[in-house]
């Protein structure tokens, strides 16, 4: 029997998920012994054109990576649904924006402005800006165009599977890989990770007070972490209680908070929403003024509670002058 | 003199101006306080703006910010949430901690473009139908003002 074609893909991403794909280490040779690897421009020389050369759902299964951002990503990531019987969204951006999704605080002109022209670093205030056409001796020249708005995968092609994560992690990357080689996947449209918050498998879960309630929000500059303690019960905010699970809570064992990467829950509407409300909850402090001092010490709301999430969040995106 | 002359009619485009927009509001009243002054101003005949759209909650603590969220995504125009004065909560601190959401989610629908008029926090007792009045009646002309919010999302 043929060994299962794969591809992997990556748009508007940081370059984590094709390096969490090495991190699989030697198990990295299983998998390329399972399957017939027949795109991955990060590592071997495919064209688009060989894509398109393939017939329809001629691969088994595409792994992209990366918000959809740019028109160029758009075409691949339709261009391999057709091909593909499965496509997984691989890593936070292609799940839900990821930190790219951002920049759906901006628009396309407000970035090339400040990265063209009026940011500090930039040399020439009339500096070049991206075009999408460009005439030069050899002909015209034509360049992808950036979007005003980020979106994640399932915004733009329907999905399949999600692999949380920035990036996703090497055992839910093998489990997920062993998954579909077994023809053992959940129902259309899970999410290859946990189903529980990811305190559920913290260790410091039970280092975490009956009722959890903090006074005042310090900043990771402002207090030295008890490794061995809860660090929501040392008043640092942790995304643990709203994050779906599945990571083993890696970053708490390398004393980092959790920042919310695996996203939200099956049940959350709205992932930004539910953790701004739990951690205005748990501050017990009532007076109008003392509360006030120290809900502004979230120094960026907006920031810190869809730091992975915008695109696919509620609102999605602000609101553009113009197109309202 | 004024002389009393039919309105002019009313042509799609001066409603795109304005002039006619009758903001959507959609109001979350504590069961306790807010949605009891609006009773009271309704029994009392009092008259206010009838664009907001009540929506009764056990406690103003209830409201989970996704609620107002979704409110605005689904084309209000403002939404206002009516709660019990500090100390007067019947469940001791519902309203403290709507209070402490209110300040994050207010700051954070500024950055979606939300203005800040368009999201209100009031305490409001249940005898206190003329406040009711007054607040409603000012959140829509502040509203009016500014104009359709129209969210569009991604």
């Amino acid at each position: 029997m043929a060994k299962p074609k794969v591809a992997f893909y990556w748009c508007a991403s940081c370059g984590g998920c094709e390096e969490a794909v090495v991190d699989l280490a030697e198990k990295v040779l299983d998998v390329v012994a399972a399957v017939d690897i027949v795109f991955w421009p990060v590592a071997l020389d495919f064209k688009r054109s060989d894509v398109e050369a393939m017939p329809d759902k001629s691969i088994a299964v595409s792994f992209i990576n990366g918000a959809i951002r740019t028109s160029e990503q758009d075409e691949m990531a339709k261009l391999l649904r057709k091909k593909s019987q499965m496509v997984i969204a691989f890593g936070a951006c292609a799940h839900e924006g990821g930190i790219p999704g951002l920049a759906n605080l901006w628009n396309r002109r407000a970035i090339f402005d400040w990265y063209y022209r009026n940011g500090p670093s930039v040399a020439s205030k009339e500096g070049a800006v991206p075009m999408t056409k460009i005439k030069v001796p050899e002909g015209e020249l034509e360049l992808p165009e950036i979007w005003d708005t980020v979106k994640c995968l399932d915004q733009v092609v329907d999905v399949d599977y999600y692999l949380p994560g920035c990036p996703p992690t090497p055992k839910l990357i093998a489990n997920a890989v062993q998954a579909i080689l077994a023809g053992k996947l959940p129902a259309k449209g899970a999410v290859l990770a946990g189903t529980k918050a990811l305190c559920g498998e913290c260790k410091l879960n039970s280092t975490k007070p009956e009722k959890l309630l903090i006074k005042d929000i310090k900043r990771m500059t402002e207090v030295f972490l008890d490794p061995e303690k809860c660090y929501l019960a040392q008043g640092v905010i942790c995304m643990g209680p709203v994050t779906r699970g599945g990571c083993e809570a890696l970053c708490i064992e390398g004393r980092m908070p959790c920042s919310g990467c695996f996203g939200s829950l099956d049940k959350t509407p709205d992932y930004g929403a539910k953790a701004l409300s739990y951690v205005a909850s748990i501050v017990d402090v009532t007076g109008q003024e003392e509360a006030r001092k120290v809900m502004e010490k979230v120094a960026d709301p907006t920031g810190i509670f869809y730091r992975y999430s915008m695109p696919a969040s509620k609102l999605g995106r602000k609101r553009q002058k113009g197109a309202n | 003199m004024a002389q009393a002359v039919s309105p002019p009619i009313q042509t799609t485009e001066s409603k795109s101006e304005g002039s006619s927009f009758e903001p959507k509001i959609v109001a979350f009243f504590c069961n306790w306080c807010t949605y009891a002054a609006s009773d009271l101003a309704g029994i009392s005949r009092m008259k206010y703006a009838p664009n907001v759209k009540i929506v009764r909650v056990m406690c103003s603590g209830r409201i989970d910010p996704s609620f107002v969220i979704e409110a605005f995504r689904s084309g209000a125009d403002g939404v206002m949430i009516g709660g019990c004065n500090p100390g007067d909560c019947h469940y001791k601190e519902g309203n403290y901690k709507t209070m402490r959401r209110y300040m994050l989610l207010s700051r954070m629908l500024q950055d979606f473009g939300i203005e800040k008029e368009r999201f209100r926090l009031e305490w409001i007792c249940a005898s206190c139908a003329r406040e009711l009045q007054e607040t409603v009646d000012k959140m829509t002309a502040d509203i009016k003002r500014l104009g359709p919010l129209d969210w569009k999302g991604v």
